[in-house]
């Protein structure tokens, strides 16, 4: 047979390409449970982060389910509101109007009382950025915070995700005496604010640090009725 | 005539990478990823593993269609073949082991683009027999894995002070706890994989004569 005509050519090129995107495509179908279970898993492993619980990913599912004792979703307004917080795709939540959106809450039980862990996401130089903040019950301090990012410059912007800048987060308060959110300043050391409410950004990442406090502030300012819910 | 399935010859197409017509250190094919992956151990294994399964699945499925495949499009037709492989070994390594898929990233998809897998596939696979194909295959994987795990074995331990993510310099050794030792920074970085690189050629060579240029 003629393996350089053009027809066989053709026919060979197409039976080739279908006969590849159905192997691929079944390959993805049946692995996408096992996958979808890993990512679930360091979902968790984050969350636990955030109150300062190690996990491996071995165990990371047994304390989750030892000491996240709720998860819900509230709403703009500080409801609580049908559906499962842990399915929350943020991503899809934050291109609805502030009022529209599903704000998950996570309640941790730990030696020092429960812990209120919200998911945060914004933007930060290159790509998104996102982590878990955990807040005391007095709906104010700080208690611990994580963040991930997806592709800020590797010992500039992506520091945010190392312990030295999530440490300083830890006893911060986000509201002023007189009850105003201020959320939380990421600062040059030229800036001046308040200790309580500011911890340093990252020398030569200060677009990510402030795309980082823009999120806080954002985020923040959707718990808002959540926040003044619980604090009565 | 058939031919034994272990003869001498193709003895050689399993020794040969590994040794004097090793795909790194002799073709110098495939540098990018041996200086990316290669800061720990664990990475650096399962990339020698994955790159060892495509290349010799690629060799064997190329061997088979080498009769049909029209010359024309031979070259895309490999590179199908390649990436097909690449993206399956993706999604078992996310599904398998999660956290040195993570580690990995975008170096898996990369595989498409290493030179020694195109090589293989155009040089060897496309004029031989199937069971010699896997054996080149299995041979050049090898061969690339080894230089790896050497590279890598050298990073970990100067750079970090483990071995497959197990300490081996006590901790009582570093300065920050009282002791004399401290980890050297730069054998993290890609650099230091060039310079390893290129101190197990010089070894190599010195050793074998047939290696050296006039």
């Amino acid at each position: 047979m003629d393996t350089n005509g053009n027809k066989y050519t053709f026919i060979y090129a197409s039976a080739m390409v279908i006969l590849v995107a159905a192997i691929l495509a079944i390959t993805a179908l049946k692995l996408k449970p096992a996958q979808q279970k890993n990512i679930d898993i360091e979902k968790k492993q984050n969350i636990l982060a955030s109150v300062g619980i190690a996990s491996t990913f071995a165990d990371a599912e047994s304390i989750y389910a030892e000491r996240i004792v709720q998860s819900y979703i509230v709403d703009f307004s500080g409801e609580q509101i049908e559906g499962n917080a842990f399915d929350i795709d943020l991503k899809s939540e934050r291109a609805k109007p502030e009022t529209d959106r599903k704000l998950p809450v996570y309640e941790c039980k730990t030696d020092e009382g429960t812990k209120y862990i919200l998911p945060v996401y914004g933007a930060g130089l290159w790509g998104p950025i996102w982590g878990y903040v955990a807040v005391n019950d007095d709906m104010n301090t700080l208690y611990g915070a994580v963040f991930a990012h997806a592709g800020e410059t590797p010992g500039l912007g992506a520091e945010i995700s190392t312990s030295a800048f999530q440490k300083p987060f830890k006893g911060k308060t986000i509201f002023d005496a007189s009850g105003n959110l201020v959320s939380i300043i990421v600062a040059k050391s030229s800036e001046t604010a308040p200790a309580e409410h500011k911890v340093d950004g990252i020398s030569g990442g200060t677009i990510t640090s402030k795309g980082l406090q823009t999120m806080l502030l954002n985020d923040f300012t959707t718990y808002k009725a959540f926040f003044t819910k619980k604090k009565q | 005539m058939s031919e034994a399935l272990f003869s001498r010859k193709n003895i050689s197409l399993l020794s040969g990478p590994i040794g004097s017509n090793n795909p790194i250190t002799v073709q110098v094919l495939g540098i990018c990823s041996a200086l990316a992956v290669t800061a720990q151990l664990k990475p650096a294994f399962v990339m020698a593993v994955s790159v060892t399964v495509v290349v010799a699945f690629g060799n064997v499925i190329i061997s088979l269609l080498r009769n049909t495949i029209p010359n024309r499009i031979r070259i895309i037709v490999q590179l199908v073949v390649i990436a097909a492989l690449v993206i399956i070994v993706d999604q078992f390594l996310k599904a398998f082991v999660y956290d040195v898929s993570k580690q990995l990233s975008v170096f898996v998809g990369l595989i498409i683009t290493n030179c020694i897998l195109m090589g293989r596939l155009e040089a060897f696979a496309l004029a031989n027999k199937p069971w010699p194909s896997f054996l080149d295959g299995i041979g050049n994987g090898a061969g690339y894995g080894l230089i790896l795990i050497i590279i890598a074995f050298f990073r970990e331990l100067l750079g970090s002070g483990t071995l497959w993510g197990f300490r081996i310099i006590p901790e009582s050794w570093y300065i920050a706890n009282g002791g004399f030792y401290s980890n050297n920074g730069m054998m993290i970085l890609p650099p230091m994989a060039l310079i390893t690189v290129g101190v197990i050629i010089w070894i190599q060579r010195s050793r074998n004569s047939k290696l050296q240029e006039k």
